[in-house]
């Protein structure tokens, strides 16, 4: 295996340090200040797109343990491993964005409301996923069991958001359909919505940089594990 | 294979494990004790007077039910495990699934023996009535959901090095739905609501289910395989 560094993941560390400062600058400057909420609505940006990634990190993971599970190449296993990873962080930044908004808007740093029970149930499920591969030694196992494990976080996430959700919500729903009892509801003008889809892009190549550089890491790791072992012999 | 053959195999596990839970009787009476401990726990813990357990008994009941299986679920698979009975069960030429599907079965009485132990002892300790045909079917539903997504993390978890603590970090997230729905069907039975307002928990016990039912037939053989 090549263990350079490869260009273009140089040129996406490159790429994501200017978006990420882009799209700070752009969330103060350029995004006008929301009427009711104020400043704080500008959590918003992040919150929003950390969640996605996050969330579609997730996805990620159920779909690539399938992949591994029909496959058998360890390569799928990697993979769910290092989008675990990354969401986990993704999902615990928008947890604790949301929370800040949350204080002065709903007047209360946490509720149980569907979808902040769901994000933190995630986060425990995925959690419990990084405890499991701990525990596990042999390679194949470690990557069956956690491939299976994510399949099962997958289908259980969607459950808890309707078993919650029957119950009741305050969340607004800002982006598609809406929430007439959603708390802190807001429509975006055109300068906000250019905003939050930068966000969303900036944050994106993020997530695929780290994912990149979580790959390579593990790959070298076991490169510097072989090497050792020959040195050994 | 042919069905009968299947049904064969599968009983043959369950019967497996209820003779030695006969003859031993380690699993069941370490759960019923320690079910007890957890509802005489909740009386210190929520001051459970007659007025106050109204509105927990339901929250109370499944909680119970819930730590006291994760107990049986853990020892179930261990003892399989720790004597190489789970390799000889492997080795035998069935459908995997037949074997998981005994398993579940098995866990799934064990559970449903401690419950009805439990529900008795509750209602005489608080005064309360609970034979309800509803409440029954929701506990019996509910508990099926358990044992099965219970049943296949156990077996995954004496596979780990941290077997002991795992399976409940792995567990307790994944059955949440369910847990919610069990508690909700469950309190709307003793609380007497209307059936429309109890039907959409049904539902969702019923929904999860079926969905881990399936899955868990699907994933079986990758935990076992050797």
């Amino acid at each position: 295996m090549n263990t350079d560094k490869p260009r273009l993941l140089t040129f996406l560390d490159v790429l994501s340090g200017m978006l990420l400062t882009s799209a700070v600058l752009m969330v103060f400057l350029y995004a006008p200040v929301e009427r009711t909420m104020g400043a704080v609505q500008k959590v918003f940006y992040f919150h929003v797109s950390t969640a996605w990634v996050g969330m579609l990190g997730f996805l990620a993971a159920a779909v690539v343990g399938v992949l591994y599970l029909t496959t058998r190449k360890i390569k799928w296993d990697l993979a769910g491993y290092a989008a675990v990873e990354i969401s986990l962080v993704f999902f615990l930044i928008a947890i604790i964005s949301g929370s800040i908004w949350a204080r002065p808007t709903w007047n209360t740093w946490w509720t149980w409301d569907p979808r902040l029970t769901t994000a933190a149930i995630v986060e425990l499920i995925y959690a419990a996923y990084l405890l499991l591969r701990a525990g596990v030694d042999d390679p194949a196992r470690r990557a069956r069991f956690s491939a299976v494990y994510a399949v099962f976080g997958f289908f259980s996430v969607p459950l808890t958001f309707i078993a919650i959700r029957l119950l009741r919500t305050i969340h607004p729903v800002v982006m598609g359909g809406s929430n007439p009892g959603g708390e802190g509801s807001f429509s975006m003008v055109a300068p906000m919505k250019q905003t939050f889809f930068f966000s969303l892009f900036a944050f994106s190549v993020i997530f695929i940089d780290l994912f990149w550089h979580r790959i390579r890491l593990e790959k070298v790791t076991s490169k510097i594990e072989e090497l050792r072992i020959q040195l050994m012999d | 294979m042919t069905l009968r053959k299947y049904w064969k195999a599968l009983w043959a596990v369950v019967w497996k494990d209820l003779a030695a839970e006969l003859r031993s009787r380690e699993l069941l009476s370490s759960m019923l004790v320690f079910a007890l401990l957890v509802i005489l726990i909740f009386n210190f813990a929520l001051e459970l007077n007659i007025q106050a357990q109204k509105a927990v008994t339901a929250g109370v009941l499944w909680v119970t039910f819930a730590f006291a299986g994760t107990l049986g679920l853990n020892r179930s698979m261990a003892s399989e495990k720790d004597r190489g009975c789970l390799d000889g069960l492997l080795l035998a030429p069935v459908d995997r699934s037949a074997i998981y599907f005994g398993k579940v079965i098995a866990n799934l009485m064990f559970m449903l023996i401690v419950e009805a132990i439990v529900l008795p002892v509750y209602a005489f300790l608080y005064q309360v009535n609970l034979f309800n045909p509803g409440l029954l079917l929701v506990i019996v539903l509910g508990s099926i959901g358990y044992a099965v997504v219970g049943t296949l993390l156990a077996a995954m978890a004496v596979q780990v090095r941290t077997r002991d603590i795992l399976l409940p970090i792995l567990l307790f997230p994944l059955v949440v739905p369910l847990l919610i729905a069990a508690v909700k069907a469950s309190n709307g039975y003793l609380q007497g609501f209307a059936l429309p307002e109890i039907l959409p928990w049904l539902n969702l016990i019923l929904v999860y289910d079926v969905i881990f039912i399936a899955i868990a037939f699907m994933t079986f053989d990758f935990i076992v395989e050797e």
